[in-house]
């Protein structure tokens, strides 16, 4: 019951704890010779998606019919599917490329915990974000409202303390804002650059809209503040005499961390969005709380799927979406049973990346539209490592968010974080990485080329400095390659006439997906996958639920 | 030939400076202050090997000889110095003295080294070349350990397993040296010896360096230890000193037996006595079976279950003859379950009804255990309780950590409970407080009489349990979440500014 501490714990932090790693990982490394860690590359054969732009699959065996198909089973598609069968409607069919759904917010599950692939948490939600806010009080995250209006949400469901920690000078500090070893003129540039952002948060655009809202597509279309999409991050720093390392190096990771690009490519309007843009607030809860799972976002995919029974086919690979007399037809490839099948639909809710309906959709084969070549995809690696005990070091204790400053990588995040045990075991720690020491084709070329070995090292030398156990401990890693992980907001893609046009539908089919909102964001996949839905609803003359 | 000799220089170089480096971080550490720590140190050790050079003028006969012993001493000394000073540290008065006399030793003895070398190469080089050469190597060897000694020596193999191997580079030193000089010796055989036997012991000393640890931990214990097992949550300790036993969970105190009776008639009789109908009672944490024994003492208690993480430290309480005397054997009453289990993940999916529920977990030192104490697992502590039951909390000191205390009563509160704070003094612990906790107001006027042979609690005494001095009286304090784990903050703020504490 009373602590008895300082002497006896560092004891054995320092001989025992840390040695334990051991004579024997230091002479394998001095050797040169490598500890065997099991793993693979995991998920979708990039094959099969690249076999869309090959083409030349056989005619159709079976044809089928359903009032609407739905292609792509990621959060905008789930959600379209989740709404069409909460308003009572079934008559519809999810095609799935992957094996199974969840699009970048996928999850997986071993013996020791669920972990994330992808996407794996969502802020407080802003009060203009209203169909996730009736969605999350449907399944159970928000249970009701306090009398100034905020949600009180799932005490499970909100990340637990501590939340956040970053590695810098050799130890932990809480908090990933740099704070230990600035000077004076680093520590004032840092709070101006959070006045700003506060300035830009509280902003509102001529047209009585905020400034940055979530959907994108609410804020304000003041040209005085649309003129920042034109400039990157970088270079609006750049002209606000920003320019210190530790805060240059904190927008960039921001920057990365929510679109996969660094932010001297990212477009400033986006950069900005990201600090000013999240006004969510909560009864029970600091207002820059997030929501996370063990599985990250897949929960959310989960809960989603959980609606739609077995509406959801999943290795279906769609290769074509044509237009016929009266509605579409869809065509696609079963990949698990290998042969093709066509489904004749009145709508069809397009929510696969917008970019792939240059290959698919029949209008765009006569003449390709500009507008899909300006979508330009982010690849991302993600790694599992699972752990016999937590990682340990100096300073503050393990967070849920563990980033280590001035990396290649994004730092990881902790699957356990949001267990209940009341003693630390073994866990799964999620790496996440942005590839974007080149430009995304490079990148994505040079990822191809990668074998599962180079990847393990480039996963384990990053987070060596911070965690040299993890070579001689790490029982697996596992590493998934997203190609096309995330949309990047570019200078003038947001506003630009590109993303203007790619929102258009074309007669019965609606698209819907987050990189139509220039962010890969929870929030936009969900809102685009509910208006598609509704507007399904709508042509079938059927009622739209409130 | 001479110049695998300055390789030697560039060798011994290394090993001296990484005793020095190993003596100062370990003084650092265990005596805090690293300036004062690193610069006495250092000094000592500078200052020791200008006593060595000095007395290397009277080193006669033969010198090659007086090196290779001079190495092996080193070797054996610098080797063992992180082992047997963190080893004496609980043992040993004067702890400074022993270090100081180390560092003086080690650095006498690197001292001669140099001068002896010099003397040994004289006849190969000119002398320009042969100050230039040695003094390039050896401060060659300085930069490469002062390198090696933080980046990879501390972060891979700790302190002890260092100076070791440091040690095991000495002694192969001297046993090449050995080798190349054999035929200049008088007694080749008997050093050779004495270096392989030096070299086993470090060898040795390495292999088992991980028992070096434990040894040197479990001495910090001032009694004689009876027990002690690493379960896989936690490091066990018993200890008995003149008829009084006492349990240690990582190193913190769970009870003496010399006072236990107080806290746990505490814990226990308050509230059961005033619960109506106590029929099932559970008990979350208390693998010792103190708690239950107590609970025992109402025979119109059912059945118990006690939900303990730890099957070592339960089945400890279940069959050892001094535990089982101490509980009175209570693990093992037919009335009793016992749950290996962690109390958060169990309480989700148990069901309901029990009357008196005892949460007598350990303080909140960490954000694991911090759970335990949070308005989420208060729910489901709502939910367990039957309607008229109450719940107690063991809530840590509410002198020593106020606001931990209140903060506790709070979350309480916040889920709906209603809460009566009371605290008694427990020598071994100080003032400590606990909070019942039920649906309706928890009041201990009313009730049955207590058992009859409790050594501490009587009627009389109850209200005055419940009024809290001015040193103790409630403050404002946040509700205690697991998204913002307030009370772990408020503890070790408090605890550690307790005087002598925590």
């Amino acid at each position: 019951m009373k602590a008895l501490w300082t002497r006896r714990r560092f004891l054995r932090g320092f001989g025992g704890g840390i040695a334990a790693a051991g004579l024997l990982a230091a002479c394998g490394r001095l050797g040169g010779s490598r500890r065997e860690i099991p793993g693979r590359i995991c998920g979708a054969d990039a094959a099969r998606a690249h076999r869309l732009r090959a083409g030349g699959f056989p005619s159709p065996s079976r044809v089928e019919r359903a009032s609407c198909v739905i292609v792509g089973g990621g959060i905008a598609g789930l959600s379209a599917a989740w709404r069409l069968s909460k308003a009572g409607f079934e008559d519809f069919v999810l095609l799935e490329l992957d094996e199974a759904s969840g699009g970048n917010s996928r999850g997986g599950e071993n013996a020791i915990s669920a972990y994330p692939w992808g996407a794996h948490y969502v802020p407080l939600v802003n009060p203009e974000s209203e169909a996730v806010l009736r969605m999350f009080q449907e399944l159970g995250v928000i249970s009701g409202f306090d009398a100034a209006g905020r949600p009180r949400y799932h005490e499970l469901y909100l990340c637990a303390e501590p939340e956040e920690r970053l590695f810098l000078q050799g130890a932990w500090q809480s908090g990933i804002v740099p704070r230990e070893g600035l000077s004076l003129e680093e520590r004032d540039e840092m709070a101006r650059f959070h006045e700003k952002m506060a300035a830009f948060g509280a902003a509102k655009g001529g047209d009585g809209r905020w400034a940055f809202a979530i959907p994108v597509d609410l804020s304000s279309r003041d040209p005085k503040i649309l003129t920042l999409d034109r400039q990157s991050m970088a270079q609006w720093l750049d002209g606000e005499g920003l320019r210190s390392r530790p805060l240059r190096w904190y927008v960039d990771y921001c920057c990365r961390d929510d679109f996969g690009t660094p932010a001297d490519q990212v477009s400033a309007w986006a950069g900005i969005h990201y600090f000013a843009g999240r006004r969510g607030q909560a009864a029970n809860a600091e207002p820059n709380t997030v929501l996370t799972w063990p599985e990250g976002n897949g929960w959310l995919a989960r809960r989603l799927r959980e609606a739609c029974g077995d509406r959801v086919r999943c290795d279906a690979v769609v290769y074509k979406v044509a237009a016929e007399s009266s509605g579409r037809r869809v065509e696609y490839w079963d990949a698990r049973g290998d042969e093709t099948r066509a489904l004749r639909a009145d709508q069809v809710i397009y929510a696969a990346p917008r970019f792939t309906a240059a290959y698919t959709v029949d209008e765009y084969q006569r003449s390709r539209p500009d507008a899909l070549a300006a979508f330009h995809y982010a690849p991302w690696l993600v790694a599992n490592l699972s752990l016999p005990r937590p990682p340990r070091g100096k300073g503050a204790p393990l967070a849920w968010d563990n980033v280590l400053y001035e990396s290649p990588g994004l730092g990881y995040v902790v699957a356990t974080h949001q267990g209940l045990k009341s003693v630390p075991g073994p866990t799964v720690l999620t790496y996440y990485r942005p590839l974007d020491q080149e430009a995304p084709v490079a990148a994505r070329r040079s990822a191809l080329a990668r074998s599962y070995a180079e990847w393990q090292d480039m996963t384990l030398n990053d987070l060596d400095r911070a965690h040299p156990e993890l070579r001689a401990e790490a029982e697996r890693l596992d590493v998934w390659l997203w190609g096309h992980g995330m949309i990047r907001p570019e200078p003038g893609f947001l506003w630009g006439p590109a993303r203007a046009a790619a929102g258009r539908g074309l007669s019965g089919l609606h698209f819907a997906h987050s990189d139509m909102s220039g962010m890969s964001l929870f929030e936009e996949a969900h809102e685009r996958g509910i208006a598609a839905a509704d507007a399904v609803l709508k042509s079938l003359g059927k009622k739209v639920p409130a | 030939m001479s110049y695998l000799l300055l390789l030697s220089v560039f060798v011994i170089a290394t090993c001296g400076l990484v005793y020095e480096l190993v003596a100062g971080t370990l003084a650092s550490y265990l005596l805090g202050d690293s300036v004062t720590q690193f610069s006495t140190v250092i000094g000592v050790y500078l200052f020791s090997m200008g006593i060595g050079s000095y007395l290397s003028k009277y080193v006669r006969g033969n010198l090659v000889a007086v090196f290779i012993q001079v190495e092996l001493i080193i070797g054996l000394v610098g080797g063992f110095s992180a082992a047997l000073l963190f080893a004496s540290f609980h043992y040993v008065a004067g702890f400074r003295a022993l270090l100081y006399s180390m560092v003086a030793l080690i650095g006498t003895l690197v001292g001669l080294e140099i001068p002896l070398l010099m003397r040994i190469l004289k006849d190969r080089f000119e002398f320009k070349d042969l100050v230039s050469k040695v003094f390039t190597f050896d401060y060659i060897g300085a930069l490469v350990a002062s390198l090696l000694f933080p980046l990879l020596l501390i972060p891979r193999l700790g302190l002890i397993r260092t100076s070791l191997l440091f040690g095991i580079f000495n002694v192969l030193v001297a046993l090449w040296a050995l080798h190349l000089f054999r035929n200049q010796l008088g007694w080749p055989k008997l050093l050779r010896g004495a270096g392989t036997l030096v070299l086993i012991l470090l060898g040795l000393g390495f292999a088992y360096s991980g028992r070096i640890q434990e040894w040197s931990e479990t001495a910090a214990f001032s009694e004689r230890i009876v027990f002690s097992k690493s379960s896989d949550y936690q490091r066990i300790v018993l200890t008995s000193e003149s008829d009084e036993l006492r349990l240690y969970l990582n190193g913190h105190l769970q009870f003496s037996s010399r006072d236990e009776y107080r806290y746990h008639e505490a814990l226990v009789h308050v509230g059961l006595r005033a619960v109506p109908q106590p029929r099932r009672v559970l008990v979350l944490g208390g693998g010792d079976g103190l708690a239950v024994r107590e609970i025992l003492k109402y025979p119109e208690v059912e059945s118990v279950t006690l939900v303990d993480l730890d099957p070592e430290v339960t089945h400890l309480f279940q069959t050892q003859p001094l535990l089982t005397k101490l509980n009175g054997g209570s693990l093992s009453s037919p009335k009793v379950s016992v749950v290996n289990a962690d109390a958060f993940i169990w309480a989700k999916q148990a069901a309901p009804g029990y009357d008196f529920v005892v949460v007598d977990f350990p303080d909140p030192t960490n954000f694991s255990l911090g759970k335990l104490y949070t308005t989420a697992f208060y729910r489901e502590l709502e939910r367990l309780l039957a309607p008229e039951g109450l719940a107690v909390v063991q809530s840590t000191s509410p002198l020593v950590a106020r606001k931990s205390f209140w903060c506790v009563n709070r979350s309480l509160n916040s889920v709906g409970f209603k809460t009566l704070p009371y605290h008694v003094y427990v020598p071994s612990f100080g003032e400590w407080g606990f909070i019942l906790a039920g649906k309706l107001e928890p009041k201990i006027a009313a009730g049955r009489a207590l058992p009859a042979d409790l050594k501490f609690l009587r009627e009389s005494m109850l209200q005055a349990l419940t009024e809290f001095p001015p040193d103790m009286a409630p403050v404002e304090t946040e509700i205690n979440q697991l998204n913002n784990q307030a009370l772990v903050r408020y503890y070790e703020e408090e605890w550690a500014r307790y005087p002598g504490g925590g």
